[in-house]
């Protein structure tokens, strides 16, 4: 969805996942590379600029910040404030609660709800490379079912990410 | 012709689609599925003609498209990695029935150990089957050479099948913009499929019957092997009137980058090649003299593209995402084969590399281009690599 | 053959026969016993062109009785066990 807002704001994009088992629950990396020139680099990447953990149980046995620049920007789901994650002072933490705005809207169901329509509207105001609308038109046309419940998930984590 | 965002396997599909594939056999596999899932929603929303059969395996997939080819139609389906393996006798069969199949293959490791990961031994170890096989970098390349093999293939002076290879994830899920060409174009290019031996009850004959060896086995097979070297020129000929209408090319057989002053060069097949471009780019800035040899075509092979480069090129890396048992790694020995009627041969060093989806990173290749600047300098260290291995701690 | 193939360039495309097959090919010669019919015996079931493995049994137009193609019948002699007037018979081949 991401790379569909920046493909329409005329970015390059490159967008691809890494799994293991393809089973429903099982953790998945999702890389995406965007620049303003023709992307070329199809490896998987191991120094990201950002890192965004929708699901703060990996943390325990992933190093989600393994490889993040030190300057780097790191978004979690966590309704804990950002000081929880700030490990280094340089890296830039935000947090919202992309689980409870989900359960909120109705989107999922209330023990799976699906976030990343929600930390989407995070990721908006938090890193400051797209516009929120191309992101909604983005969920609009992706989201299967309950379109504007997604967007509206969306609209709230943006209001409310924190930033530390 | 807008740009549309989207990966590998749907260029597949749309490639099939635009091709107007008839009969579509179709099994799924991890990574290619989805590939199949869209032809299946193109061929039940009424965007595609086509047959759709469900089979029971790959090789009940090739046996149909086998089948469906005989009768005169215009066929495709896609595999990977076992399920290609599990072809491979039928492999055989198309080739030698002389019908042109079109199928993708992504390319995705075998197994034992079980892995989805990227890695060329799949289609690699295909190639005694009588198949053209061509190598992608990127899913528009996908797209346009999944239309181009339709041509290369149903010619009447070809008539040999073709698969289109993808590394798994890195091109099959790997979501980018791709321009959809116009229906209208790509019927323009590719006629419909009309071939002089069908199935016809009208016109009863034996198919496929037996030939003693006093008969024409061995001269059937020969028509095959001129087939095949026939079929370089008409590759190279199709891609010319692809560009002429899309502005769209790939290089042809070798697919060359830098390769004009290069002081080493790399070979390579797949998606890796668009990491080492760009690091061929920053070497440049720097001063170094590198440059890249894409495979596009495994078979038909490059023989005098490779042999060209040779005659210029003394420090030659071959990179191979697969390995021959108690031989190297296929590109490695078919290059140095290639070379072997030179009077001055370059060096060539096997890198066995991205085994099993391990993945080719900008520093892997880095490390690679100041190797063989040191094999310039030094001469070769060892014939074979196996990169990034994890090795014992010496000592 | 009807088309002369002298060298490879004279070959169709794919490994297909040009000839109908049943007409270039004759397998009688493959016979040790030859099957008789005796029309006297015939009740006209046809249970032997039902049973012959080979359609090399043709029932004749004027529906008196069978003919045998010797040019196809391998002497397999399923038509004599079959036939239950017992008009057929399997006869040496000299």
């Amino acid at each position: 969805m991401l790379a569909g807002a920046l493909f329409d704001e005329g970015k390059d994009v490159q967008a691809f996942p890494y799994f293991g088992v393809e089973r429903r629950g099982a953790p998945v990396t999702a890389f995406l590379r965007m620049d303003d020139r023709p992307l070329r680099i199809r490896s998987e990447i191991s120094e990201p600029d950002v890192v965004v953990v929708l699901d703060t149980f990996l943390m325990k046995y992933v190093d989600v910040l393994a490889g993040l620049k030190p300057d780097g920007v790191l978004i979690v789901n966590s309704a804990k404030g950002p000081e929880a994650y700030k490990k280094s002072p340089s890296l830039k933490v935000a947090t919202v609660d992309a689980t409870g705005i989900a359960i909120k809207h109705g989107v999922g169901s209330r023990t799976t709800p699906i976030v990343n329509t929600a930390i989407l509207g995070a990721m908006v105001k938090v890193l400051g490379i797209v516009k929120l609308e191309s992101v909604l038109r983005s969920i609009r046309a992706s989201a299967p079912v309950k379109k504007e419940e997604n967007a509206a998930s969306a609209s709230e984590a943006y209001e409310r990410v924190v930033i530390g | 012709m807008a740009k549309k965002l989207i990966n590998g396997n749907y260029a597949a599909a749309y490639g099939a689609k635009l091709a107007r594939a008839e009969v579509i056999a179709a099994y799924p596999i991890t990574p290619q599925t989805a590939i199949v899932e869209q032809v299946a929603d193109f061929v039940s929303s009424g965007e595609m003609k086509a047959r759709y059969v469900t089979v029971e395996s790959e090789h009940s997939a090739m046996a149909a498209c086998i089948a469906a080819a005989s009768v005169g139609a215009r066929t495709f389906t896609a595999t990977s990695s076992q399920g290609l393996l599990l072809m491979h006798e039928l492999l055989h069969w198309a080739s030698g029935a002389r019908t042109p199949v079109v199928m993708v293959n992504v390319n995705r490791a075998v197994a034992p150990p079980w892995s989805v990961w990227a890695d060329q031994t799949d289609s690699v170890s295909q190639r005694d089957t009588g198949w053209m096989q061509f190598y992608s970098e990127s899913t528009q390349e996908e797209l346009d050479t999944v239309i181009m093999s339709y041509k290369v293939s149903e010619s009447p002076d070809i008539m040999l099948p073709s698969f289109t290879t993808e590394d798994a994830f890195f091109l099959s899920h790997t979501y980018e913009p791709v321009e959809i060409p116009a229906q209208e174009l790509v019927d323009g290019f590719l006629p419909p499929f009309n071939p002089e031996i069908k199935l016809d009850i009208d016109n009863p004959r034996g198919f496929g019957s037996l030939s003693m060896p006093h008969q024409w086995y061995m001269e059937l097979r020969y028509l095959i092997a001129e087939a095949m070297d026939r079929s370089r020129q008409k590759i190279l000929k199709v891609e010319k009137e692809w560009k002429e209408l899309t502005g769209r090319s790939y290089g042809g057989l070798l697919d060359e980058y830098r390769t004009e002053d290069a002081e080493v060069v790399l070979v390579n097949a797949g998606s890796a090649a668009s990491t080492i471009r760009e690091v061929i780019d920053r070497l440049r800035a720097q001063g170094k003299k590198v440059g890249l040899a894409r495979l596009r075509s495994f078979r038909p092979f490059p023989t005098e593209e490779i042999r060209a480069l040779g005659r210029h090129v003394h420090t030659i890396g071959v990179m191979d995402r697969c390995y021959t048992f108690g031989d190297g790694g296929a590109f490695f020995t078919e290059v140095k084969s290639a070379l072997y009627q030179l009077k001055d041969r370059p060096t060539v060093k096997n890198f066995v590399v991205g085994i099993g989806g391990r993945d080719i990173t900008m520093k892997t290749v880095g490390k690679l281009y100041d190797n063989l600047y040191k094999i310039k300098s030094d001469g070769l260290d060892e014939e074979k690599e196996w990169v990034d291995l994890k090795r014992p701690e010496v000592g | 053959m009807s088309r002369p193939l002298k060298s490879y360039r004279d070959l169709p495309l794919a490994p297909i026969t040009y000839e109908d097959t049943r007409e270039a090919f004759k397998t009688g010669s493959w016979r040790t016993f030859k099957p008789q019919f005796d029309k006297s015996k015939c009740k006209k079931c046809w249970i032997c062109w039902k049973y012959c493995p080979d359609m090399s049994i043709r029932i004749l137009e004027d529906g008196t009785g069978i003919e045998f193609d010797y040019d196809h019948c391998k002497g397999c002699g399923i038509c004599a066990t079959e036939c239950p007037a017992k008009c057929i018979t399997m006869v040496p081949e000299d």
